[in-house]
């Protein structure tokens, strides 16, 4: 499946793209949200592809002033292209990008079957990032993004996002 | 099939999305509480998002070098091919959200379809588009549930949303003749196909929420063809005031 696809990514340019990070979310490197699908040197200028997370990503003209900011240091320019095709999934994102995520207080997205009876409020799946409870209700499917949706923990009060699965 | 014509029908699809985005944007501080207010809004965004990356590929097309701002916000309000559903006022909740609904499904329906357009670029909109637009009907279908099946008074005020819009509905499964150019081509849908599983959808949810389905002796149209209802010229003039007072101003 598309999905699974790899990105390509050159070896040596890992280390500066690590130095960018979601704006949103800023313990999250671009590399750890999955958004760069390419990033290859060619004649002295760096070619990244970037796929946004969802159309409306504001995020995403930030992300790409970042990338050229970043490599600009380097003395390196870049030229961002965005593409929709394959379109970006919650899979993409890294395991260790999805326990920094729990780290910094947004519950990482379950996989699609849990996260559907999760957000229909069927079962009661997404668990607190403050006290570790599963015990958690569904406030609003939209949160303070596009991409998260608003829980709060029936046992420690604590309100806070999941970030939703994108398949 | 010929660029002007393929502009013309991504314009069409676009507009859809442009107008019912504004039509939420207006709500943004308004909603009835901060988190369908904040959810709304979202949604707005997701419609924004997806129409710049159609009127892109528009302006693309377009012989008269345009960008994506022109083609948003230089039209007059003929050239608009938006259906007569989403300029509808916001009127109040239950307004709001039967047109959210009565859109939605029908959104939905469409993109599982331009999925497999022969051209690849409305394919990959649609194939980002259609996770983002699950989300939207499922946020306003469960709203048609809660408030049909809710008390006296938001049962009568969605009632009076979905009675009020219907006569909207079959709008939407009008084909005008770019896009019957666009289906011989392999680009664009069959609306007509569409029809019969979106009444079906619609109906089913209207009957789990305890509201009738309207029977509407009419139906009313325009959109689609450049003829709006009185409400377009006023929201136009809004969403317009920018780029006509400064023209060519940008980010």
């Amino acid at each position: 499946m598309t999905a699974s696809l790899e990105p390509n990514i050159q070896p040596d340019l890992i280390e500066t793209l690590n130095t960018v990070s979601d704006p949103e979310i800023p313990v999250l490197t671009v590399l750890d949200l999955g958004v760069i699908r390419e990033a290859v040197e060619q004649e002295g200028k760096v070619l990244i592809k970037l796929t946004p997370t969802y159309s409306g990503c504001p995020a995403m003209d930030v992300i790409s002033d970042d990338l050229k900011a970043a490599f600009a240091k380097k003395g390196k320019s870049v030229e961002v292209s965005l593409v929709l095709s394959p379109a970006w999934t919650t899979d993409w994102m890294s395991e260790e990008g999805m326990q920094k995520m729990e780290a910094y207080g947004i519950a990482p997205p379950l996989e699609a079957t849990a996260d559907k009876d999760a957000l229909l409020g069927n079962s009661k799946l997404v668990k607190c990032t403050q006290c570790g409870s599963t015990n958690t209700r569904l406030v609003s499917q939209f949160g303070s993004t596009a991409c998260k949706a608003l829980f709060q923990c029936e046992d420690c009060g604590e309100p806070f996002d999941y970030f939703k699965c994108l398949k | 099939m010929e660029k002007e014509h393929l502009y013309q029908y991504i314009v069409g699809i676009a507009d859809n999305n442009l107008v019912l985005g504004q039509r939420l944007g207006e709500l943004c501080g308004h909603g009835p509480s901060l988190e369908t207010d904040i959810a709304l809004t979202n949604i707005a965004l997701d419609l924004f998002g997806q129409t710049r990356s159609y009127y892109q590929y528009a302006a693309q097309l377009s012989a008269q070098h345009q960008t994506e701002d022109d083609v948003a916000f230089l039209r007059k309000e003929r050239e608009y091919r938006n259906v007569l559903l989403v300029e509808q006022p916001n009127t109040h909740f239950g307004h709001v959200i039967a047109r959210q609904f009565l859109f939605d499904v029908f959104h939905y329906l469409f993109l599982e379809q331009l999925l497999h357009s022969k051209d690849d670029t409305l394919a990959a909109i649609a194939a980002k588009a259609i996770k983002e637009v699950s989300y939207h009907k499922r946020f306003s279908s469960d709203w048609v549930k809660r408030l049909g099946d809710g008390t006296e008074e938001s049962h009568q005020k969605m009632q009076e949303g979905i009675s009020n819009l219907w006569r909207y509905t079959n709008e939407l499964f009008e084909m005008t003749a770019y896009e019957n150019e666009a289906v011989k081509a392999g680009i664009g849908i069959a609306l007509s196909e569409l029809k019969q599983n979106y009444y079906k959808e619609v109906n089913h949810i209207l009957e789990e929420a305890t509201l009738s389905v309207p029977e509407s002796p009419y139906f009313q149209k325009g959109g689609k063809e450049g003829i709006h209802t009185e409400h377009m010229g006023y929201l136009l003039a809004d969403l317009q005031y920018m780029q006509r007072t400064y023209p060519n101003m940008n980010w």
